[in-house]
């Protein structure tokens, strides 16, 4: 037998787990290392304050918005706008996906029509959402809606497609008819897929959210973005950033979650 | 009613041969009709199975004999022929012809005792009765024990073990098995047999058994079909006269082996002709 291979050996081996301390470490240095570049080059003075806020300017602005309850109000405008989007596109996108990759007529029906639709800019669509529908919140869902819901779709699809037909021809010869076989079988046998899809997804709707919000709101993180713009507010505009990456970290968390307790056998 | 069941029961059962439980009359089955380029699977295939046989067809890789198990099942149409289930026309797929398939077919988010319970449901049994007929299936398999597991903890023996109980739950009218152990190690394919022929030598419930294992055919079968190449065709059948109850060392016994001689031989003839 060859020697135990070296912590150094394990690294650099494809595949091989490393000590979950080290992982920790390294994780934790490459966000000192990021913050240490950032602090040095605003407190160093290598870059100017107006391009660039030091991390204290961003910790006070944060301090600012939310003693004053904008923030709040902000961030909870956002979170309506994107939850209302998602939710309407997943409730419709879901059991439609699942219905296009079961069904060789739905998809007959309605793929070449997505597809289409699926790689046209959502972006170019915005001039025309204001158009019609204004720049109320109804404007900010639809966005979040076109954004989400076509990929959902042919991400659903696939997940179903994928399926067993295995699985199906158990159920038919235990007794399953038709109807059973699609919400006894081939439902709970996509729910982990379709979690993951909904994860992903999510992430696209606050890409939305905000492409929505810097164009045509009131609220919103988005919009105190770009009002921060106009105003120079480096820092504000970093902040927003920031609370967005932490709502996101927060919600992919509570996907993680809802999987475990809806698909604990497929962990 | 006849007053006298048992008097007039008796006879029948002596006179006449009874009606076989699987009669499979001049079955064709081709693919790609659509296409143009058909492929003959199947081709003029008749058996019969009697009631309480365990039938096993053997053949070459790609012969067809998954494809004749799927047929009855229903879970395909015959292009041609007819098939009959006590005297009923098989049309699409039923919990009277239980099924164990070659893969692991248990579903992943059920636990073990809700896969066995799955067809019972189905069939609208009640809840005590399913949580009998769970139990006694469950024990039969030797699996009491894992009834709260899920698929993924178990092995692919527990695996295909449940999906035996599953099937028998159903109490269908005939078993059909594809090559159920083909994915296992040989041990584990070992105590599966003898697992297998303990509760068939209970219950003597009908099966019709596909392997490419020529010893497995003959250790569990009471009767061997053997299929040529594609296209398949019913070369020879082979009646196995081993007495029962049957162990696994039996694969050594001179009856045995002479069995197996035949068989083999059928079949290299049969590799052979493939090759001109």
């Amino acid at each position: 037998m060859a020697a135990r291979r070296s912590l150094l050996q394990r690294c650099l081996t494809p595949k091989t787990e490393v000590p979950r301390a080290l992982g920790v470490t390294v994780s934790s240095l490459v966000w000192l290392a990021l913050i240490g570049v950032w602090a040095g080059l605003t407190y160093g003075g290598v870059m100017s304050e107006i391009f660039l806020p030091t991390p204290g300017a961003v910790v006070e602005a944060f301090a600012r918005l939310v003693g004053d309850g904008s923030l709040a109000l902000h961030v909870t405008a956002s979170v309506e706008v994107v939850l209302i989007g998602f939710i309407i596109s997943s409730l419709l996108a879901v059991p439609l996906g699942l219905l296009m990759g079961t069904f060789h007529i739905v998809q007959y029906a309605l793929e070449p029509l997505v597809n289409f639709i699926r790689y046209l800019p959502v972006t170019s669509f915005v001039p025309l959402f204001i158009l019609w529908i204004g720049i109320g919140i109804e404007e900010r869902v639809t966005v979040i809606f076109f954004g989400t819901f076509f990929q959902q779709l042919v991400m659903i699809a696939d997940i179903s497609r994928g399926v067993s037909k295995d699985l199906l021809n158990a159920s038919y010869t235990l007794g399953a008819s038709r109807r059973d076989a699609v919400l006894h079988v081939l439902a709970p046998a996509a729910i982990p897929g379709v979690l993951d899809t909904l994860r992903v997804t999510m992430g696209w709707a606050w890409t939305y959210l905000v492409v929505a919000e810097l164009v045509a709101a009131s609220s919103g993180l988005g919009y105190i973005s770009m009002k921060a713009m106009r105003g120079f507010q480096v820092d504000v505009i970093f902040l927003a950033i920031a609370v967005i990456g932490v709502l996101g970290l927060l919600t992919d968390q509570l996907f993680r979650l809802v999987r475990l307790r809806m698909a604990p056998w497929a962990q | 009613m006849t007053p006298f069941p048992v008097a007039s029961a008796r006879p029948s059962r002596v006179e006449a041969p009874q009606a076989p439980k699987l009669h499979i009359r001049d079955v064709r089955l081709e693919y790609g009709a659509r296409t143009g380029r058909t492929v003959v699977a199947i081709e003029g295939i008749s058996l019969d199975v009697p009631d309480k046989e365990f039938a096993v067809v053997v053949g070459p890789s790609g012969c067809g004999k998954s494809s004749l198990l799927y047929l009855v099942a229903g879970l395909a149409d015959p292009t041609a022929g007819e098939i009959l289930l006590s005297g009923q026309p098989v049309s699409g797929p039923g919990p009277d012809r239980g099924m164990v398939f070659q893969s692991y077919t248990l579903f992943p988010w059920l636990t073990v005792r809700e896969n066995v319970e799955f067809g019972l449901k189905r069939r609208k049994v009640p809840p005590a009765e399913r949580e009998d007929v769970v139990n006694r299936y469950l024990n039969d398999v030797g699996l009491a024990a894992f009834h709260d597991a899920y698929p993924k903890q178990l092995s692919g023996g527990m695996m295909q073990r449940v999906a035996i109980a599953r099937a028998l739950a159903n109490d269908p009218q005939i078993l059909l098995m594809d090559e159920p152990f083909g994915a296992l190690d040989s041990q584990t394919r070992g105590s599966m047999q003898k697992l297998l022929l303990k509760v068939w030598e209970r219950d003597h419930k009908t099966v019709l058994f596909v392997t490419h294992d020529i010893d497995e055919a003959i250790l569990l079968g009471d009767r061997v079909y053997v299929m040529t190449a594609r296209p398949g065709r019913l070369k020879e059948q082979v009646a196995v006269s081993i007495p029962r109850p049957r162990t696994l060392d039996m694969v050594m016994d001179p009856g045995f082996i002479a069995v197996k001689r035949r068989i083999l031989d059928l079949l290299r003839h049969e590799i052979r002709d493939d090759e001109d």
